[in-house]
């Protein structure tokens, strides 16, 4: 990771075109800056969470509502909820490898680590059906069953906005795995086609990492404040 | 088509076998770290449950503010050194963190200080 970075360029010359400020190339700071602005929505919602939650006389306690863990019946407090950070961490760390891959040139090895990245996505997004269906199916543990279940205007676990902002916020944040899973699909196919090494430089999955690791980013935020506070 | 106006930045990244080696080290390392950090918001999630009533006020209130720290401890690992932010010019990083030391902040501010002002009797959320 040495290269542009600690190469000393005089103040000077920074500004006097040719050269971006950043010493970055233009798709990687416009992806920074899609990122910031995307990081405000997150943080707008994440914000409008706590609003309610200081306002609400009652709020429910999280791991006596994610207690279930798929074909097993008992009460696992979060267990699942963990499982899913914890998907999501390493698939991050198998998309960093696949960016240091990138940087040494390895073709196989970028693949490896994307296909990698790409499985993680999809279980990811899988738990994220199955956690969705159970919070919908309320108590009873039944979709079928429509008294109990968790809706927008109504949901047995607390008030409103609880399912509501449950809704949002993993449903938000489950958009953003999707498509950073389709974003990732193509850089691989791109990948296997040989493109990034007819240009000389795998930085385009530099780009997509980027992306992912901001997914992972927005749900660590996610996990802390919707699931354990 | 040859671009000569493109300086190719991602050119000045790329590294050797051996420098990659360390690099995997530091991954390796980072990854064990934000693991333990989720484990044991976890374990501490259901040891000390806010609905466990043997767990007073005074921890819990101490538990959530462990938990917003090691939250912005794993935050920031996975911005500096995933996202690779701690490795680009300061210029950059302080485009990046600056937008949400001033405004997320400020937001969080004035969103709890409202919400303490308009809850209980003033706006109770009816169900």
């Amino acid at each position: 990771m040495a290269g542009e970075v600690s190469k000393a360029i005089p103040a000077k010359e920074l500004w006097e075109g040719g050269r971006s400020p950043f010493s970055m190339s233009y798709g990687k700071m416009m992806m920074w800056f899609f990122l910031i602005s995307d990081a405000l929505t997150f943080g707008a919602f994440l914000v409008a969470l706590g609003w309610f939650r200081y306002t609400a006389v009652e709020w429910p306690v999280s791991d006596q509502v994610f207690f279930h863990i798929p074909f097993v019946h008992g009460n696992f407090p979060l267990a699942y909820v963990a499982f899913m950070t914890f998907v999501l961490i390493v698939s991050s760390v198998t998309m960093v490898l696949a960016v240091e891959a990138g940087h040494r040139n390895d073709k196989a090895g970028v693949t490896k680590w994307m296909i990698a990245t790409i499985i993680g996505g999809f279980i990811f997004l899988g738990s994220q059906v199955w956690e969705w269906s159970t919070f919908i199916a309320g108590t009873d543990g039944l979709i079928s069953t429509w008294g109990d279940n968790a809706t927008i205007t109504s949901n047995p676990y607390g008030p409103p906005q609880y399912a509501q902002f449950f809704y949002c916020v993993t449903g938000f944040h489950g958009f953003h795995v999707f498509s950073g899973v389709i974003i990732n699909i193509v850089i691989l196919i791109n990948v296997l086609q040989g493109t990034y090494e007819k240009r000389g430089h795998y930085e385009m999955v530099e780009k997509g990492g980027l992306y992912w690791h901001f997914v992972d980013l927005v749900w660590v935020f996610v996990f802390t404040f919707y699931y354990l506070l | 088509m040859e671009r000569d106006d493109i300086i190719e930045y991602s050119l000045g990244a790329q590294h050797s076998e051996e420098e990659g080696k360390k690099i995997r080290k530091n991954i390796f390392k980072v990854t064990i770290l934000l693991s333990v950090i989720t484990a044991v918001e976890v374990l501490v999630g259901i040891l000390f449950s806010k609905s466990n009533p043997d767990v007073s006020a005074g921890t819990w209130e101490a538990i959530k503010y462990g938990y917003i720290i090691l939250t912005l401890v794993k935050a920031g690992y996975i911005v500096m050194e995933f996202m690779h932010l701690g490795h680009e010019r300061k210029s950059m990083k302080l485009t990046v963190l600056v937008p949400y030391i001033f405004f997320i902040l400020y937001l969080i501010f004035i969103a709890i200080n409202e919400a303490v002002a308009v809850s209980g009797e003033n706006f109770p959320i009816n169900y």
